[in-house]
């Protein structure tokens, strides 16, 4: 029977094209509409990590100012200060543990004929490779003691590798950045996080750093500031120690804590790292730290743009608009069809069997109506990728999950819009429409 | 009133509810879109005419960083300087930690008084010589321009700040809300808690870095050039001469040390796309919503309309052939229409109102001015019965005849 209801269905939406067009066009534009917004929400929203998101902490401390909170209302600063990430690596509490910072140097190949470039550089502990799954291409993070040694070491990016060794193994050989030779200890393959979860206070959407070196090298080197520097008093005395040693936040800190009860153990080590600084004449607001894991911290960061979500909702009300209309012209379709349908019950055919053909003609609209939304939701986020720019590029792509809710929603809502109209036809009585015949 | 037929359309639409409940339902919902996509699309056109009060169409920037040992910071500066300011066509060049609306920069915050615990209001922090003025095309509106001895060398990472500063118009007046503007040339600020700074000017419109502050046009300018790896150099131009330009001095500097980078060449016309970029992405998607909508709308209308039509044919035939006029059928569908419309959109007030309030609430959207709900009113109006011009029409072209036939 199935069959032959779809034949049905194909038939009468060839009979009738230009109101079968106008059913489909809804639908897909209604679609498409929510398909493109709803993409680069879910994008923008998804865990970069999720085999470890919720064991992974992002450190806040309250250092700020005693007149006034970071943030209203009552927030802790995003970032911390030098002397609070060298003093938290050094109590070790956390089984796995990663201050960082961001920094740019000029990378210099051996290569004459290979033009020197600035590269974004990531100051971090070795651990941050592994608590973060970083890719290997070739090689590995550094070794524990090069941290504490501050060894000239680095794991370069795909692409630095591609540029400065024409993307052989260069595990052993060495590179310079910022006029130091650096031992390349491990290469990373592509590395795409969506969003950059590890660091959002430039950038939620930015690309991985080109280079990655150990955190404590920023002394050694004096290495400049990257990222954003907020600072609640002026630094006291002149000079890289001065600043270093400032009140000025510019570092961020995470750990990894597998259980529950590491959770807690580490939040009381931070309350009573805070309290100690009190007693040193520090941390002048009352206590408030934070230890947010990866998801909350997303959340907390605002990492999902406002436009995005006004715009989603908007998109879903322009759907609720197509569908409406998609239900007012399936009543006036079916409604022109009074005479068949009352021939078909005359002749014995149920109501059920009369409400299954004119279902499964509104699922053929609503599949066909889907198709044409992928098909506009794929246009749709090519404008989006054209409107904003290349950092939206991760965010604009349609993944089979995607897909399958666009073609569920199209054609659920449309049984869902066809319900209506199809029990109004099947409730005419067989000899109303006869005798006019 | 008889005469209009009111209760005759009322009382044949309320045998059809469900048709006419549909469309009242699109047009409820199209209003409460259109009426604050619209209202959004004003608040983002307005941000985006905002003036950055630089000659944006004549100026350029670029990045130079330096590297290796025997890089002279100070010297390489001041001989690039010189070469900016004496190649053709540059109108005036200066060194300058950050550029107006680019999204990134410096910010400090000044108070009036000294003292850790007072009122204290935020800027953009500028580094610039006694150049800027003219290279930023700014008018200096009280006050003077500082004199070349003035400027001083900023070391990295000296957290100090010069004796002097030039001021916008608009930070003078959220520091001293009680002072007329011009008789603030000479008064103390306060830089971190208690370094004081001497106004030495006042200039008329400066924007800070970044677009989405709300101290947008507090700027301060301090006297000093500064030492560091990468250093910014703005220039302006003669009119038409930017691009050439861009691309001649890109290489006179890259040619003069070889142990540079000249990197990010870039025009101001751009970084204001670029910052602007999400209010004009929004801009376009929401007017193409509209214009969708819209269209699915009315085609809604003319179709559920022309079914009616179709269907009342005979009917239709029959009051033609008592004598109804041409005009009276048409006068019959849009006023069906009319009175469809007249409750879908009075929901649609409601509803414009209520998303607004969510709007607001979740999204930090300000409120609706009053005029945009009536001017909603008016164009919903519009396309409904423009919509139903068509099938009434048709309507109206049915021969009196019909009224003898069968269907």
């Amino acid at each position: 029977m199935f069959g032959y209801y779809l034949r049905l269905a194909i038939k009468s939406i060839r009979r009738n094209p230009y109101l079968s067009g106008l059913m489909m066009l809804a639908i897909g534009l209604g679609i498409g509409a929510s398909m493109t917004t709803l993409t680069v929400n879910y994008l923008m929203s998804s865990n970069p990590i999720p085999q470890k998101s919720d064991t992974l902490y992002y450190v806040q401390l309250d250092s700020w100012s005693p007149h006034e909170p970071a943030q209203e209302p009552n927030e802790p600063p995003d970032q911390i200060t030098w002397r609070d990430a060298i003093n938290l690596m050094q109590a070790g509490q956390a089984s796995k543990q990663s201050a960082m910072a961001s920094s740019a140097a000029v990378i210099e190949p051996a290569d004459r004929n290979n033009k020197p470039f600035l590269a974004s550089l990531r100051l971090n502990y070795t651990d941050f490779f592994t608590m973060f799954d970083a890719p290997f291409l070739y090689g590995s993070g550094w070794a524990n003691s090069d941290d504490k040694q501050r060894k000239l070491v680095t794991v370069i990016s795909k692409k630095t590798n591609d540029r400065v060794f024409g993307g052989e193994n260069s595990v052993g050989r060495s590179v310079t950045i910022g006029g130091k030779r650096f031992t390349v200890t491990g290469v990373l393959n592509e590395w795409v996080l969506v969003p950059k979860f590890y660091d959002v206070t430039t950038g939620a959407f930015d690309e991985t750093e080109d280079a990655y070196i150990p955190f404590l090298l920023k002394e050694t080197l004096e290495l400049p500031n990257g990222g954003n520097t907020n600072c609640w008093k002026s630094p006291e005395g002149e000079g890289f120690q001065a600043f270093l040693q400032s009140e000025c936040v510019n570092y961020q800190m995470w750990v990894e804590l597998p259980t529950e009860e590491d959770r807690d153990n580490y939040m009381a080590f931070l309350d009573a790292y805070a309290q100690e600084q009190k007693a040193m004449g520090r941390f002048p607001r009352p206590l408030n730290n934070r230890l947010p894991d990866v998801m909350t911290w997303m959340e907390t960061e605002e990492v999902v743009a406002d436009d995005a979500q006004i715009m989603m909702w908007l998109a879903f009300l322009f759907l609720l608009v197509c569908l409406l209309n998609t239900v007012g012209l399936l009543l006036s379709k079916y409604a022109t069809r009074t005479g068949d349908i009352a021939l078909r019950r005359a002749v014995g055919a149920s109501k059920g069997a009369i409400f299954t053909q004119y279902i499964i003609e509104s699922a053929v609209i609503g599949l066909i109506g889907g198709a044409l939304g992928l098909a506009l939701a794929a246009v749709g986020l090519q404008g989006i990728k054209s409107l904003y720019g290349d950092f939206v590029s991760e965010l604009a792509q349609l993944d089979l999950l995607m897909v399958s809710i666009a073609i569920l929603l199209a054609v659920v809502s449309s049984v869902i819009a066809g319900c209506y109209p199809a029990w109004r036809a099947c409730a005419i009585p067989p000899a109303s429409q006869l005798k006019n015949q | 009133m008889n005469q209009w037929e009111i209760g005759p359309i009322f009382r044949a639409l309320s045998r059809n509810k469900v048709g006419a409940v549909l469309i009242a339902l699109q047009m409820a919902v199209t209003m409460t879109i259109i009426v604050n996509a619209v209202f959004i699309i004003v608040e983002r056109s307005a941000l985006m005419q905002r003036e950055s009060g630089v000659d944006e169409a004549n100026t350029f920037y670029l990045t130079s960083t330096g590297f290796g040992k025997n890089f002279e910071h100070k010297r390489v500066v001041t001989e690039d300087l010189d070469r900016l300011r004496r190649t053709p066509g540059v109108v005036d060049a200066i060194q300058i930690n950050a550029i107006p609306i680019s999204g990134g920069g410096w910010s400090m915050s000044l108070s009036t008084e000294p003292g850790d615990d007072v009122e204290d209001v935020g800027t953009a922090n500028y580094l610039v010589d006694d150049h800027a003025i003219n290279t930023l095309d700014l008018q200096l509106i009280a006050g003077e321009n500082f004199t070349p001895s003035e400027i001083r060398w900023r070391e990295r990472n000296q957290p100090d700040w010069p004796a002097t500063a030039i001021l916008t118009k608009a930070l003078v007046q959220s520091l001293f809300p009680d002072t007329p503007w011009q008789q603030t040339v000479g008064s103390a600020v306060y830089i971190g808690e208690d370094e004081p700074v001497i106004i030495k000017g006042i200039v008329d419109k400066l924007q800070a870095p970044w677009i989405g502050w709300d101290d947008l046009e507090h700027a301060m300018l301090s006297p000093e050039k500064t030492v560091s790896e990468s250093t910014r150099y703005l220039i302006r131009t003669e009119p038409g001469q930017r691009d050439a330009l861009m691309a001649k001095v890109e290489a006179t500097l890259a040619e003069a040390y070889p142990n540079r980078i000249i990197r990010d060449v870039t025009t101001l016309t751009e970084t204001r796309e670029r910052s602007y970029r999400q209010h004009s992405a929004m801009i376009k998607i929401l007017a193409l919503v509209m214009v969708l909508l819209t269209a699915i709308t009315a085609m809604g209308i003319v179709g559920l309309a022309s079914f009616n039509v179709n269907r009342r044919k005979k009917q239709i035939g029959t009051r033609r052939a008592l004598g109804a006029s041409k005009g009276a059928i048409i006068r019959y569908f849009m006023l069906e229409n009319m009175m469809i419309s007249t409750a879908g959109i009075m929901l649609g007030v409601a509803l414009t109102i209520g998303l607004n309030m969510l709007l607001i609430q979740w999204f930090a959207v300000s409120a609706l001015q009053w005029f945009y709900i009536p001017a909603g009113v008016v164009l919903l109006l519009v396309v409904g019965q423009l919509a139903v011009l068509g099938p009434a029409m048709r309507a109206s072209n049915i021969p009196p005849a019909m009224a003898t036939r069968t269907i």
